[in-house]
């Protein structure tokens, strides 16, 4: 069989065929062709919560650089979507074209946007705010940031669908209706390790200590001896990265093109609205409710969900302006 | 010294000014736009269009231009993303036909954008060729929008009864993007299946522009178990997402929709598992294609850095302004109601097919009226990393 002829033909669906070639039921291994065509499955409320917290688990990873820029340098960052794209083209890149390991993808990704972040804050916003007080510079910049590099991505990374084969194959079927991709269980792990790397990063190190001080007051900050220029590249690495791996990671789940990025800053500032300006605590909440409220709206109100969010969240923004945990 | 210098620059570049000048009178010019959306999640839409638009112009150039009325004119292309924009589209229709001189637009690629441009093109003298399938755009009172594809409603019918009566599909979930040209796509994919007495076990799924995670969206639709899972007015960014997650769900059906997709972003997403998916090509898969349109793939490729098996459905626009240009007469160029009396009578050999079946306007069956270019409805079905032709259609004329 072959997947290379033609032009439609693909390097990926060789190993994508080969990684997927069986399904796990609980602990009896069937082929696929058993499991795809054998008896048909009733999906219910477990499947529903489950992927509700899969996609909060994805979407609290995203929110986390958001918010966390927020905190810091009060910059709402439009450009934070665009940066989960290009974690997740460096992914496509050197994980589905170079076909190297998928750790090497991440690493490639996360380097990547380390140094996106930090000509984020030397080139554009650490010069911007030296020179202007008001809110709406920043906010400007980081529109026209995310406009030029969704441009960038068009020209140099063409206007495809990019994806790549799951990283593990196969589906653990728990129960009657639970389906749960071997690919999604990895990357939920990562997440989470990746969310608690970083809580515990802010919490118990001195650079974590510096940045919490930073985002307190960053005047006393100073004065207490905090290197503010030093840690607001800091935070602008650490907020890329975390962006860039999300889209790094999500690229073998989700893919990932040109233009998704503005769909992903929606969603991000959806999740900060809801946990709170600049708490950590509240993006990893505001990703959770979000991906269950999608979950559960996508099974009980298909067709209206975002609309039932979104009147839900002028509702809880009306009697809670600064969301569940944010700062007055 | 200095004033002699000055002479010669000057006398230099007044001769190079009206050298310039006479180059450009001499090349008689038609000039094109392609109006469509360039960017954002359905870039890929738009961009095909221009890249189609580009490859077969940079094609004709090369050979000294087309030939109408005995002169040979060089094309043009002039693109305008609308970014699926109403406003944004009237805007670039305006500048299109009142800064360019634009009579012939290719796009746009939805009912709103298309829709919006109505009044614009109708009193600026202009047509459009949309990717859109509202009928009211191809409907009396209408006249300047050409359908330039297959429409889903009559794509569909034929797909759901090939499936019918060859693997005896007996129930049918619809899920759809939600906005209102793949909803649009929907309702008559609903309409469609009623007459075919199918069972409609879903037809109120549906997810949002953006969405990245289709579990959620498929779950519901796939625990309803039907036959046949149609997929309405799937972008091909969304497409492959799709069809995994409901794999993944451990859907044992049929999955279709009525657009046109690309083989690769199938493949390196859903690989196999994307086996037996089935939706509208164009003139691209191996089994039909001409020397022609192999030549222009390689263009295409050249322009776009790849190939896009959605191009296959979007090659005839140029081919077909420029041959209706040609019959109508010179003045149809800055005229396009002597290109609209031409369209009833016109026919070509369609160059992109082996058989050379004819490439005309068709329509009056479904909008009263010859506004659709007779593209062939070329279903494929998705095997191993390629689209097979499962059979070639032809919509009524």
């Amino acid at each position: 069989m072959t997947f290379m002829s033609g032009h439609g033909g693909s390097m990926f669906a060789r190993r994508f065929h080969a990684e997927g070639e069986n399904y796990i039921c609980f602990h009896v291994l069937i082929s696929r062709k058993q499991f795809f065509f054998g008896g048909r499955e009733k999906i219910g409320m477990g499947q529903v919560l489950i992927n509700g917290m899969y996609s909060g688990v994805q979407y609290s990873l995203i929110a986390l650089g958001l918010t966390l820029i927020f905190s810091l340098m009060n910059v709402m960052n439009f450009a934070h979507g665009q940066l989960y794209v290009l974690g997740g083209f460096v992914t496509y890149y050197v994980y589905g074209v170079l076909g190297l390991p998928f750790p090497a993808a991440l690493l490639g990704a996360a380097a990547t946007l380390a140094v996106v972040g930090v000509l984020f804050d030397v080139l554009l916003f650490r010069r911007v705010l030296a020179r202007s007080a008001r809110d709406e510079s920043t906010m400007l910049l980081a529109c026209g940031s995310a406009l030029l590099l969704d441009s960038l991505f068009i020209i140099f990374f063409g206007e495809k669908q990019r994806g790549v084969p799951p990283v593990v194959g196969g589906v653990l079927r728990i129960g009657e209706g639970i389906f749960l991709p071997y690919g999604r269980v990895l990357i939920v792990v990562l997440s989470v390790v990746l969310i608690v790397a970083f809580i515990l990063f802010m919490a118990h190190t001195r650079w974590g200590r510096g940045l919490r001080a930073m985002a307190q007051d960053r005047d006393a900050a100073r004065l207490m001896g905090v290197n503010v220029a030093r840690y607001s590249m800091l935070g602008w690495m650490i907020a890329s990265v975390l962006a860039g791996l999300a889209g790094a990671m999500l690229v073998s789940v989700s893919g990932v093109n040109s233009g998704i990025g503005t769909w992903i800053s929606i969603k991000a500032f959806i999740m900060v609205m809801i946990g709170g300006a600049g708490a950590i605590p509240g993006a990893i909440i505001g990703g959770l409710v979000l991906g269950m409220l999608e979950s559960l709206g996508a099974q009980y109100m298909s067709g209206s969900q975002y609309l039932a969010i979104f009147v839900a969240l002028i509702v809880f923004l009306a009697i809670r302006p600064r969301g569940l945990l944010g700062r007055q | 010294m200095v004033g002699k210098k000055t002479g010669w620059w000057a006398t230099l570049m007044a001769a190079v000014f009206v050298m310039s000048l006479s180059i450009t009178l001499a090349e008689d010019v038609i000039r094109i736009g392609v109006l469509g959306v360039m960017s954002g999640p359905a870039a890929s839409w738009g961009l095909v269009n221009r890249y189609c638009a580009e490859a077969a112009a940079e094609m004709i150039n090369e050979k000294g231009g087309f030939e109408i009325g005995g002169k040979k004119y060089k094309i043009e292309i002039i693109s305008i993303d609308d970014r699926n924009d109403p406003k944004v589209c009237i805007t670039g229709a305006e500048r299109l036909i009142h800064e360019h001189g634009v009579r012939y637009i290719i796009g746009p690629n939805i009912d709103p954008t298309s829709m919006a441009i109505v009044p614009t093109i109708e009193q600026g003298g202009a047509i459009s060729i949309p990717y859109a399938f509202s009928k009211q755009l191809y409907s009396l009172p209408a006249k300047n929008s050409i359908l330039g594809m297959i429409a889903s409603y009559q794509a569909g019918p034929v797909i759901y009864k090939y499936l019918k009566d060859t693997k005896g599909i007996k129930s049918i979930a619809f899920v759809a993007r939600n906005d209102s040209e793949s909803l649009n796509q929907r309702d008559e994919g609903v309409l469609a299946a009623r007459r075919l007495d199918l069972g409609i076990v879903a037809q109120t799924d549906s997810y949002e522009v953006g969405t990245t995670d289709f579990f959620p969206v498929m779950a519901s639709v796939v625990q309803k178990n039907p036959d046949l899972l149609v997929i309405s007015g799937a972008a091909p960014a969304d497409t492959p997402l799709l069809i995994r997650a409901a794999r993944e769900l451990g859907f044992q059906g049929i999955i279709s929709t009525e657009t046109a997709q690309d083989a690769k972003v199938i493949s390196e997403f859903a690989g196999d598992l994307a086996n037996g998916f089935i939706s509208v090509g164009g003139a691209s898969t191996p089994e039909i294609r001409s020397a022609y349109m192999e030549e222009f793939i390689k263009r295409y490729e050249k322009v776009a850095g790849e190939w896009n098996d959605e191009a296959g459905t979007k090659v005839y626009a140029l081919e077909i302004i420029l041959n209706t240009i040609k019959e109508a007469g010179p003045a149809a160029i800055n005229d396009v109601t002597l290109f609209m009396k031409a369209m009833d009578t016109f026919s070509m050999p369609n160059p992109y097919l082996k058989d050379n079946r004819p490439l005309h306007y068709v329509g009056k069956s479904d909008f009263g009226q010859k506004r659709q270019i007779s593209v062939p409805m070329v279903v494929t079905e998705y095997r191993d990393g390629d689209f097979e032709t499962l059979f070639v259609g032809s919509v009524a004329d």
